[in-house]
């Protein structure tokens, strides 16, 4: 039953976008999100449009995964465009309901915000679906390593991270065995009001929480155990290098920023349809 | 005729990278008080059969008569089913929650809708069973040894008086002395009480001292089904598939080959000695 939420879930699958350094992939998914907002044409949507899809289909991760991520903000999304759509004035009155005008301008930002928001979604969930969480966490300690002459705990910081994601799917795990144990009890779950069904959950959080004590305890012994003490000198098993196919990368997507801007730049407005 | 499997099969994650055929086409029928052991590799489909002889899990397809009903009908009641075809988890310990023992192994019974009355009768009958000292009755849980902890969380699921007791690997985790009482306690329980106890196991010593029928799981399939004796003749086919029979099994080979005129059936040590013996009084 709890198998089936997903959280910064990676897919494994053998592709140049799984291989290529998780620095680089931070930094181009940033570079992506950023492209979203920098222009404002159709031209550059369909640009943008051709890159996502290109390196989605690079990347070898189904489309229908990726398209799963969204149904997380439809409410969101929804509330974006109605918004957009009915408080948006300028441009020509295109429709006239009561109370309700909807003005040309409105349409299409309503529109450009929609596609907006689900490429910013669409780009960053392909990141995590081609990133193993502890690739990632190495590319932010990596990244933000200078931050170190600022006295911020960079790789404190990054091990807590890489902890808390490694703990996710034992919690999920744990969580769903002790609700099946529990239910085997003949505890009801799923039926009563919101006080039941509050109450219904604590013979599932005790549990629950005694074990992720349990488990942090044993993890830092075992940490300890074997000498931990924080990042200072520490060095790593596989270091982050970049190779050919990182620049290259890195190439194509600065050679993208360019175009997306200088199509915001000179290409006007105008060539929108209406 | 208490439980019976018809062609069950069981995907984990299925449409996903993750996708997982646990069980395939498993037909099985558990008669009542039957004493049944089921051993398997680590992945083999030993817990996810078991999880589906209570319903927690629902079949991908195939069907699971309770008694003659088929329990995936619409309208089956499925919290019925759960108190009687009682279920206890690998690690039982950890889903002890209350303040006191006593309370947690009440939760049971108390979900079943009985009176307080008669969920302290079943709590301390249960607790009695399982030869749970009394003076522990109103301690934390989480004060308790290994040992009894896990007694007080068999105890909480015996005292829904259950038909059919299914133990995942009742014995893990625990030392020599706790293992043989724990399963010398189940054996007690099986003679006591008309229940029928299947015990999932991969221990072959501990699944041969105790059960009548073995089910050998292999990869999702039903590889072997049978008495001890039929089952760990198989012995080779057992070692392909990364299990092995009863040391005592190898010993008796051993000695034949070495020219003894024993029988190689034997599955415990004492069978084995009694074998033995015989052999030079003949």
């Amino acid at each position: 039953m709890i198998r089936d939420i997903t959280i910064g879930q990676y897919y494994p699958a053998d592709s140049v976008i799984h291989r290529l350094d998780p620095r680089v992939k931070i930094v181009c998914t940033l570079l992506f999100l950023i492209s979203l907002f920098v222009q404002n044409s159709l031209l550059g949507y369909a640009i943008a449009t051709v890159f996502l899809f290109w390196v989605i289909h690079a990347s070898k991760v189904p489309l229908k995964f990726i398209l799963r991520g969204l149904k997380a903000i439809v409410i969101i999304l929804m509330f974006t465009v109605v918004m957009n759509l009915f408080l948006t004035t300028g441009g020509k009155e295109l429709v006239h309901i009561g109370f309700l005008h909807i003005y040309e301008k409105g349409l299409r930002t309503s529109v450009f915000m929609a596609v907006r928001l689900i490429y910013l979604i669409m780009g960053s969930s392909l990141m995590t679906f081609t990133t193993t969480p502890n690739a990632l966490t190495d590319g932010i300690e990596k990244l933000l390593h200078p931050l170190n002459k600022l006295h911020v705990p960079v790789h404190e910081v990054a091990m807590m991270m890489s902890i808390a994601l490694r703990f996710i799917p034992i919690l999920l795990e744990e969580t769903d065995k002790i609700m099946k144990a529990q239910i085997a009890r003949g505890a009801d779950l799923e039926s009563g009001n919101i006080i039941q069904r509050t109450k219904a959950m604590v013979p599932i959080l005790v549990p629950l929480f005694v074990s992720a004590f349990r488990r942090a305890n044993d993890l830092a012994m075992a940490m300890e155990a074997r000498c931990y003490n924080g990042g200072e000198g520490r060095t790593k098993m596989k270091p982050l290098v970049y190779r050919k196919r990182d620049r290259a990368a890195y190439g194509i997507t600065i050679l993208y920023m360019v175009v997306i801007v200088l199509v915001g730049r000179f290409v006007p407005f105008q060539i929108w349809i209406f | 005729m208490a439980i019976r499997l018809e062609k069950i099969n069981y995907i984990y994650s299925p449409g996903t990278a993750y996708e997982k055929h646990a069980l395939k086409d498993i037909d099985l029928e558990i008669p009542d008080g039957q004493f049944l052991g089921i051993i398997g590799h680590t992945g083999s489909g030993k817990s996810t059969l078991i999880q589906h002889l209570n319903g927690l899990i629902k079949a991908t397809s195939g069907k699971l008569y309770y008694n003659g009903e088929n329990i995936y009908d619409e309208g089956f009641n499925l919290t019925a089913l759960r108190s009687q075809v009682g279920l206890v988890f690998q690690y039982p310990e950890y889903q002890l929650f209350e303040a006191d023992v006593f309370t947690d192994v009440c939760f049971g019974p108390k979900n079943l809708g009985l009176s307080k009355e008669e969920c302290e009768i079943r709590a301390k009958e249960a607790l009695e069973l399982v030869g749970f000292p009394e003076k522990y009755y109103h301690q934390s849980p989480f004060e308790l040894s290994g040992g009894q902890k896990r007694r007080a969380a068999i105890a909480g699921v015996l005292a829904m008086r259950p038909k059919v007791l299914v133990l995942d690997e009742p014995t893990a985790g625990l030392d020599p002395k706790g293992r043989d009482e724990i399963l010398e306690q189940i054996r007690h329980l099986h003679e006591q009480t008309d229940m029928a106890v299947v015990l999932v196991s991969h221990s072959m010593e501990d699944i041969a001292k105790y059960v009548e029928r073995i089910i050998v799981m292999n990869r999702g399939e039903k590889m072997l089904d049978g008495t001890p004796k039929e089952v760990f003749s198989h012995y080779r086919e057992l070692e392909q598939v990364g299990l092995a029979a009863p040391q005592v099994t190898y010993i008796m080979h051993d000695l034949k080959e070495c020219g003894l005129p024993v029988r190689t059936d034997a599955t415990t040590i004492e069978e084995a000695a009694e074998e033995i013996m015989r052999s030079f009084h003949d």
